[in-house]
């Protein structure tokens, strides 16, 4: 007998040796991609955060390196163009990035070296869950955690055009969509994921969404004490606030770290395509097919005996018979 | 030798007794039915990431993959294929006067009246939108689809480009497929015309009823054989 997986309350801890049981189940799923009305789960579990603190932030890409060997991906080797970033996006085989800039503070006229692991935020409410056409395709768990199913992903790109942060990212070998699972498959079985696992500064922490809050809220007021008067927490409001957020030493503006949004949301144009644009073209052509079924069906428009014969007589006129 | 004005030069009386007037060349039709076959994959096709109520549509072409790789590539064939026909087409499509009096009067248009309406030509004011509305509406669909075409056009637009062309494509797939029915529907509503399409040829009486002046030109210059 094994027994069930805790939740995970942090990545610092080592794994437990005996077989355990998945605690991230398919019931436990919140909301499903092109499902209307999913059962809600019987039991909430509890939010989970990874909390990436910039200030703490080497560059060292422990990160990157142990994202690639827990998913087993295979980016390929990069070139020098003259940037620390490598690869130099994300790609279908690289779920999380050391984005790299350089800021001139105006205020000190200091040069900054700004770095910021790039990757999915696990929004509360996820755009690219909203713009997926493929029942299942995309879940998001009670925990906060949004996972994409592969077998059902038919490589589409809406969650490209769904996504606020330009996270997702489609194979050219099979076809589907990939981006960082927050180590779901490490969290079923109470194990943080092994991104945090391998900082070695502790920029990345990962925990319940409330002790990540605190966490975040020390790491702020510490920052202030030590002159960053603006530093603050990055969890964006527009999507319902996120599971992987940031702690920002200019949290007043965050398009310094590579083009972090500034007021992230799901884009209207997505909430109008997903929205009405559903319910009023279903109405409209529903209500056109069966008017053309009924109005054919009842009536018809029909050519005459007398019109045959005078095309005849018309035809034979003219061709002097 | 000048144009003819409501007619195609290859329409031609076939026999007189009955009359019968051919309307469309063997090679038009397959044209059209190329079109038209790609046209219902497309609706289908597409219809099926239109709404989760309609994905089930996938099972037709086997998977949501295999529809999803299908669909942009039939939609370049379809834009290809009506191409070939709108160039057949457009001269007898451009606006006439008696249009005006056609649409103004189309309340006896939909109660069969046709003794009321004016003479037309070889299409009237009814086909005439709907070739335009076709034609506007795939060039929308072929430019905003492969704005949104991941596998071949992944980088062409920035994403909140690739947002607006998703919702234009969907209005505008909405929008042919509301074409697409009234086409369907007026083809089988008024009796005799599918033949045009399959046979290639119409009645007289057809032809009287519905297009009296194509007829009047065609009959005019029928007993020299197929014009020019
Ligand atoms: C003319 C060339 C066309 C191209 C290149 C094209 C391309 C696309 C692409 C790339 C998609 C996204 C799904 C996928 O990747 O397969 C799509 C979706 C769609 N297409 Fe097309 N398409 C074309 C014509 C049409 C036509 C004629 C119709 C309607 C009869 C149509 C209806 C749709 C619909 C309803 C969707 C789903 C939109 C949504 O999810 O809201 N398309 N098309
Ligand atoms: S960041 Fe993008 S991919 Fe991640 S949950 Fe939000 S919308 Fe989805």
């Amino acid at each position: 007998m094994s027994d069930t997986a805790p939740q995970p309350t942090t990545a610092a801890a080592n794994p437990p040796v005996q077989p355990l049981e998945s605690n991230l189940l398919p019931s436990d799923v919140v909301r499903i991609s092109a499902t209307p009305d999913v059962p809600q789960p019987t039991r909430q579990l509890t939010k989970v955060a990874k909390l990436i603190d910039v200030s703490k932030c080497i560059g060292c890409k422990a990160c990157q390196s142990a994202c690639v060997e827990w998913n087993d991906t295979h980016p390929e080797i990069g070139e020098n163009i003259g940037s620390y970033e490598n690869p130099h996006d994300l790609t279908p085989d690289m779920f999380t990035l050391m984005r790299f800039s350089e800021w001139e503070n105006p205020a000190t006229n200091e040069l900054e070296w700004l770095i910021r692991k790039d990757g999915c935020m696990h929004c509360e409410d996820p755009g690219c869950l909203k713009a997926c056409p493929a029942p299942g395709a995309i879940v998001q768990y009670s925990n906060g955690i949004v996972d994409f199913i592969h077998d059902n992903c038919i490589g589409c790109g809406y969650c490209v055009t769904g996504c606020p942060f330009d996270i997702p990212r489609i194979s050219k070998v099979d076809h589907k969509s990939y981006k960082c699972t927050l180590c779901s498959d490490r969290v079923a079985v109470g194990q943080g994921p092994a991104c945090a696992k391998a900082c070695p500064t502790k920029a990345i922490t990962f925990g319940t969404k409330d002790d990540m809050t605190a966490l975040a809220n020390e790491r702020v007021e510490d920052l202030k004490s030590r002159g960053y008067e603006n530093a603050g927490i990055y969890d964006p409001e527009g999507v319902g606030g996120t599971h992987v957020f940031y702690v920002l030493h200019h949290a007043d503006k965050p398009s310094i770290y590579s083009n972090l949004a500034e007021n992230p949301r799901i884009s209207p144009i997505v909430e109008g395509w997903k929205g009405v644009t559903k319910t009023a073209g279903m109405a409209a052509m529903g209500v056109a097919a069966a008017g053309a079924v009924l109005m054919g069906l009842f009536t018809r428009n029909k050519v005459e005996p007398e019109e045959e014969e005078a095309a005849e007589r018309l035809v034979q006129d003219r061709e002097g018979i | 030798m000048h144009k003819p004005l409501y007619s195609d030069p290859a329409d031609h009386i076939e026999s007189t007794d009955p009359v019968r007037v051919s309307r469309y060349r063997g090679i038009t039709r397959l044209n059209h039915w190329v079109t038209a076959l790609s046209l219902i994959v497309l609706a289908l096709s597409g219809l099926a990431f239109f709404s989760p109520h309609l994905y089930f549509l996938t099972g037709l072409f086997g998977s949501g993959q295999i529809a999803r790789w299908l669909h942009p590539i039939i939609g370049v064939v379809l834009f290809f294929s009506f191409l070939l026909l709108f160039l057949q087409m457009w001269r007898l499509n451009l606006p006439k006067p008696e249009d005006t009096t056609w649409v103004s009067r189309i309340g006896d248009v939909a109660t069969g009246h046709e003794e009321r309406l004016p003479e037309m030509g070889k299409y009237n004011a009814g086909q005439k939108f709907i070739f335009w509305a076709m034609s506007v509406l795939i060039v929308v669909l072929i430019v905003s689809g492969i704005m949104m075409w991941q596998q071949y056009f992944a980088g062409l637009v920035s994403i909140p480009v690739r947002r607006v062309a998703t919702l234009v494509h969907a209005l505008a797939a909405v929008a042919i497929i509301l074409v697409f029915i009234l086409h369907v529907f007026a083809a089988f509503w008024v009796r005799g015309t599918l033949r045009a399409m399959t046979r290639g040829d119409v009645t007289g009486g057809w032809a009287w009823r519905h297009h009296r002046k194509w007829l009047r030109e065609v009959a005019g210059r029928s007993s020299k054989g197929p014009a020019e």
